[in-house]
């Protein structure tokens, strides 16, 4: 029973370092899909640019962690942009399925580009921290995992902010709120989406780093079930809602956890991808999601 | 009558097209000039076509977006794989048995699922066709993770080229049923559909089932063709494939899914040559027929029913004329 607990306590905690990169990346998942209505496939592969970015930085120019992890959110923002900007904003009256095939193509594309450009091989990524092991109680605690927690929770808090206090969050939640009225309001519709993808590419992108540092590993594909995995975060936790993508990453990465740590690590995604299931059928808006009623 | 007779007369019309291209082909495989590179993709053509139609019957006839047609597929391949491989069915019995079990399954996943709309519905059958995937990597009596060996090679241009003509025909006629108009119907405007007392429920599973079934056929077709069934053959990747074909051909479009998994397979056979090159080319053709062509290259109009139309002088009967 003592060793059951101990093992508990110990998946809890890889769990909660797990999802709060999952939140980081549902975050960016959920506002795109708040604003624009869009399952942007491509968004997990912002992750592994991201990772790829800091790989560089830190590789070839000595950047430590904190410019690196800056770089990264930076250059994945810019790219993110230019995504909307060419790929995704041409379509904006296109039919659904036209703008979710173009975000599958520029996800391919990152991720074979990707291929091209740096090499399918996986890289080691440097070790930019200190380690520490903690022993609590029994449980082994990484200093890599209070990193991750610290920077995940610090980003989220600056992203609370950004969207609850300044002018440009309000306008997300107005364009979000309803399209058309933003723009009769007079807000820049376009700008606005721009500053989402900017937002939530950053975020994935410092999750993509995290990642980096926690495995040491990283290649082109990384960002596949990662991406789709937040993605059920998001809808776990209520698409379009904030708090839900925070709360149903760290749902998902727990629950991932406990799986591998308790069952079998090779059903880890089916688990993920189970929760998507239930939460589809029993309760499609979402753990923190209001139903709304279809109006005819 | 006189459209009974003219339906008749294009159902004799296509056989027909299909036997000659069918005694053509095998003539030119018999006599050696089609060898086996350009005969291996042939048989590819022929499956996508059965995947891609029957995709289509759920995604452009009934307008449920689902991206999970690779489960259907797996399981086709490896309950045919069983029953040639473990009870030494012929490949008859292997295709049927395949179908059935994929239909099983979809009808099973289908009932709950289908209550879903939209994006929803896609991320749930992504879901549920990785689950599968899962499920078979997981179990020892199919090969687990190393895949289902030693399958016999059954399948080949006959038995591909006809199986294919046998979905075709059913789809078209599918279509053209009261059951096909119900679900058009159901894609034009659910709602509408529900109130003029159509059992929409009744009618989306129903595709959804019929479509995994065909997905199954493709399957067990192509597990005894390859030698082996892989859960890596079966990712979202190759429902994305599928997806891909029936979107560039043109959603709702029967002749643009065939057309567009006859591109398809030529495309990627053409730049496996180029293997590190091939995905990125790929994904920009993807992105710019999107960004040019979103309805896709056929739109929902159906090319060989206009030409017979116009060919016989009969008036157009298309299955998706309502845009």
């Amino acid at each position: 029973m003592d060793s059951f607990l101990q093992q508990f306590y110990q998946q809890l905690v890889n769990g909660i370092s797990l999802g709060s990169i999952y939140a980081l990346i549902a975050l960016g998942y959920t506002m795109v899909y708040g604003i624009i209505r869009l399952i942007n496939f491509a968004h997990g592969d912002i992750y592994m640019l991201g990772a790829y970015v800091a790989f560089f930085a830190t590789t070839v120019f000595k950047l430590p962690f904190f410019p690196a992890l800056i770089a990264a959110m930076v250059v994945s923002a810019l790219v993110g942009v230019t995504i909307e900007r060419f790929a995704y904003r041409p379509l904006r009256n296109a039919p659904k399925i036209a703008v979710l095939i173009t975000a599958i193509g520029v996800s391919l594309f990152l991720e074979y580009g990707g291929m091209l450009a740096v090499s399918p091989q996986p890289r080691t990524f440097p070790a930019l921290l200190p380690t520490g092991i903690f022993h609590i109680g029994g449980v082994v605690i990484n200093s890599y995992q209070i990193i991750i927690l610290a920077v995940s929770l610090i980003l989220m808090a600056i992203l609370t902010y950004i969207v609850h206090r300044t002018k440009i969050g309000k306008a997300m939640r107005a364009v979000s709120f309803d399209n058309d009225a933003a723009r009769l309001m007079g807000i820049d519709v376009d700008r606005v989406i721009s500053f989402t993808f900017a937002i939530g590419s950053a975020l994935a992108a410092a999750a993509g780093v995290l990642v980096g540092i926690y495995y040491n590993s990283i290649d082109p594909l990384m960002g596949i079930m990662p991406g789709l995995k937040a993605f059920v975060a998001a809808v776990l936790g209520g698409i379009g809602i904030l708090p839900g993508a925070m709360l149903g990453g760290v749902i998902m990465g727990v629950v991932e956890a406990m799986v591998s740590g308790f069952i079998s690590s090779t059903f880890r995604d089916a688990a993920a991808f189970g929760i998507l299931i239930l939460i589809l059928l029993f309760r499609p808006s979402g753990l923190l999601g209001k139903n709304v009623r279809e109006k005819v | 009558m006189t459209g009974m007779r003219q339906k008749t007369k294009n159902d004799l019309l296509m056989l027909a097209a299909g036997i000659v291209i069918y005694a053509v082909v095998q003539t030119l495989i018999s006599v050696g000039f089609i060898q086996d590179y350009w005969e291996r993709n042939i048989v590819y053509v022929c499956i996508n076509i059965i995947l891609a139609t029957s995709l289509n019957l759920i995604n452009g006839i009934t307008g449920q977006f689902s991206i999970g047609h690779a489960g259907f597929m797996a399981v086709g391949a490896y309950v045919g794989a069983i029953m040639t491989v473990k009870f030494g069915l012929p490949l008859a019995g292997g295709i049927v048995a395949g179908a059935l079990g994929a239909a099983v399954l979809g009808f099973i996943i289908g009932l709950p699922t289908l209550r879903l709309t939209g994006d929803y519905l896609a991320i749930a059958t992504l879901g549920l066709g990785e689950i599968i995937r899962i499920t078979i990597l997981n179990i020892p009596y199919v090969g687990g993770a190393s895949g289902f060996m030693g399958i016999p090679k059954l399948t080949n241009f006959t038995w591909a080229f006809f199986m294919m003509l046998f979905v075709l025909f059913f789809i078209k006629n599918f279509v053209n049923s009261t059951h096909g108009r119900a679900c058009v119907s159901i894609r034009e405007n659910e709602i509408a559909a529900e109130a003029m007392g159509i059992d929409t429920t009744k009618y989306k599973v129903m595709a959804f089932t019929l479509g995994a079934a065909f997905a199954g056929v493709a399957g067990a077709l192509f597990s005894h063709y390859t030698y082996i069934a892989h859960p890596a053959s079966f990712t979202f990747m190759r429902s994305f494939d599928i997806l891909t074909m029936v979107v560039l051909g043109g959603l709702g479009s029967m002749s643009g899914s065939i057309v567009g998994a006859i591109f398809f397979t030529w495309v990627s056979a053409f730049f496996a040559e180029w293997p590190e090159w091939r995905m990125v080319i790929y994904s920009l053709l993807l992105i710019i027929l999107m960004l040019f062509r979103p309805q896709g290259l056929f739109g929902n109009k159906e090319l060989s029913l206009k030409m017979f139309g116009r060919l016989t002088g009969g008036e157009r009967r298309g299955t998706a004329q309502g845009n």
